[in-house]
């Protein structure tokens, strides 16, 4: 029995199994992160990233294969029931927080499955807890608590997110294109953040990107998918060695298959 | 009739439907999805009110009438949630099923007055009408006399003070966790879901809570007219909606606690609006359509006046 964070097991997935346009998404992949680990995932649009990403979290079930989360089957666990131990980021800042409420209430929700017991949702202990995480992102939310998710920049929110998606400490974080869409600053600081979290808490974490300097810069192992598979799994001192100019090159090669 | 008269009347009637206002606002406004069961639901809540009134329980019957619909509320949620019908469709099915168990529970006739059989001292068979809170309450304050003699008045004390606490309840309640994780449902369901609730589950609660809202209205409305009717729901859903659009166009969308209060401020409102109708010698079956334009000119004006405001900078622009 493996007792690592992650574990998958030939995981395989169809798109419209049987018609003519049946596509393999997950073919047979299996990968195992050690706690702690941070792993970047590179790969081009239809490669099966956003299947695994979603058999992961429960969007999808998998035809064949299993999810271990530190050594329980989720593999057709319900999406909310095992959100309890897996944080997530998309790309749009909008979808990780509600616009119509506060900050604080924002927090407070995503603090919910961790929090102890209160009547009132938002509470002067938690809301201490809450100011110092936002204090930690260093962009004066921590005096903003009351305003409404709504009216925060791209960037902001997309700060919040991070801390909403980790703020229960989860055992395994999954990142997916989450700096995409924001500006240089931005996603610098946002990327700065992830990385800082995710070591600070342990976190074990899965970032899809398509930033070639991001993939080999942050985290300590590279994959690469393609047709569902991993191509191709870097670290240490292999990893050292890889140019981002050399893996766009391979990227590109790939791709053209 | 005098001014005062006519605003009392006015106002216990924007008192009797405030708590539909209110079920409507956490439907539309909170959980973001109009539900049709209202329609139904109104009547169910009015029908069972009746039937447990005449059973002698009239304080219990106000409660059962709003727990019966929690249940239609319930209903509808898992066809929404579980079936994975459209919420609209899902509220229509059900409200068109609660025809038939309101005429069920009317025993079969289209309605039921507040009075029960019972033998005279002659030996005679006559009805008798039976308690309810309005009737409970005009015997406690009738001896103070003055303008406590007046039903309407009666009916608007009464009616205010079940309104405010159910009002403060409710306020209360959306701050607490459940009540936040329902706000949160209605705003975005993903995060909810990711945020390890269920989602499901939270828009089932507020569906229910919607329900049982719409359906103490009705009861009210049963105890304070004496009878129930199956026509009485009819255009309710429009009517709510109105009633909240109203609130929302006075009071701004600023907080849960702010649309609470204007959903019940919409609903005065708009009976005022209704009583100015009449007076100018509107027929009732106008009602309806009055309540339509009301609901589609509050819908439009925003863009409307988004609309105006893109042409004034033009023309600034320009000049």
């Amino acid at each position: 029995m493996s007792s690592s964070p992650l574990s998958i097991q030939s995981l395989t997935h169809r798109f419209e199994a049987g018609t003519v346009n049946e596509k393999l998404a997950l073919d047979r992949l299996s990968l195992e992160l050690p706690a702690g680990q941070f792993v970047t995932v590179l790969g081009s649009n239809g490669s099966g990233k956003t299947t695994l990403f979603n058999t992961i979290l429960g969007k999808l079930i998998p035809d064949e294969g299993r999810i271990l989360l530190d050594g329980e089957d989720i593999t057709r666990q319900k999406d909310y029931k095992r959100a309890l131990n897996i944080g997530c980021l998309y790309q749009n800042p909008l979808r990780g927080t509600a616009p119509d409420m506060t900050i604080e209430e924002n927090l407070a929700l995503a603090y919910t499955r961790k929090a102890s017991r209160s009547f009132f949702a938002v509470n002067r202990r938690d809301n201490r807890y809450f100011r110092e995480l936002l204090a930690g992102l260093d962009m004066g939310l921590e005096n903003r608590m009351k305003t409404k998710m709504g009216l925060l920049s791209g960037g902001q929110r997309q700060a919040a997110s991070l801390l909403m998606a980790t703020i229960a400490q989860p055992k395994l974080l999954l990142l997916d294109e989450h700096t995409a869409a924001l500006d240089p600053g931005a996603a610098e600081k946002v990327m700065h953040l992830t990385e800082t979290i995710a070591r600070r808490d342990h976190i074990t974490t899965l970032m899809v990107t398509h930033d070639m300097d991001y993939a080999l810069r942050v985290g300590s192992r590279t994959i690469m998918l393609d047709s569902g598979r991993i191509v191709m799994d870097l670290s240490g001192e292999e990893r050292a060695r890889m140019t981002s100019g050399a893996l766009a090159e391979l990227f590109y090669a790939k791709g053209k298959r | 009739m005098t001014m005062l008269n006519l605003l009392i009347a006015a106002l216990s009637q924007g008192m009797l439907y405030a708590p539909m206002a209110l079920g409507v606002f956490v439907t539309f406004r909170i959980l973001k999805t109009p539900d049709l069961t209202v329609d139904g639901s109104f009547v169910f809540g009015m029908t069972v009110c009746a039937a447990v009134t005449i059973a002698g329980y009239p304080i219990a019957a106000l409660l059962c009438g709003a727990l019966a619909d929690a249940l239609a509320g319930l209903c509808t949620a898992l066809l929404q949630t579980k079936a994975r019908i459209e919420p609209i469709l899902s509220g229509i099915l059900v409200s068109t099923g609660l025809y038939t168990v309101n005429y069920a529970v009317l025993g079969g006739q289209s309605n039921l007055y507040l009075q029960r059989e019972v033998i005279n001292a002659q030996g005679a068979a006559v009805n008798e009408s039976c308690p309810t809170v309005y009737r409970m309450f005009g015997k406690l304050v009738k001896p103070m006399g003055g303008l406590m003699k007046d039903a309407n008045l009666q009916t608007l004390l009464l009616t205010l003070a079940i309104v405010a606490v159910l009002t403060a309840l409710l306020a209360v309640f959306f701050f607490t966790r459940p009540g936040m994780a329902i706000r949160a449902t209605g705003d975005n369901e993903e995060m909810v879901r990711s945020s390890s609730i269920n989602a499901d589950r939270m828009r089932t609660c507020g569906v229910m809570l919607a329900n049982a809202l719409v359906a103490f209205s009705g009861a009210l409305l049963c105890h304070q007219q004496r009878y129930a009717d199956m026509n009485c729901g009819n255009g309710m859903l429009v009517m709510g909606l109105a009633s909240v659009i109203i609130g929302q166009v006075l009071g701004g969308r600023r907080g849960v606690v702010a649309g609470l209060l204007s959903a019940v401020g919409g609903s005065l409102l708009y009976r005022i609006v209704l009583q100015l109708a009449y007076r100018l010698d509107m027929p009732s079956y106008f009602v309806k359509l009055l309540s339509t334009l009301i609901v589609i000119l509050a819908l439009t004006l925003p863009r409307l006046r988004g609309a105006i405001a893109k042409r004034a900078k033009k023309e600034g622009a320009r000049a």
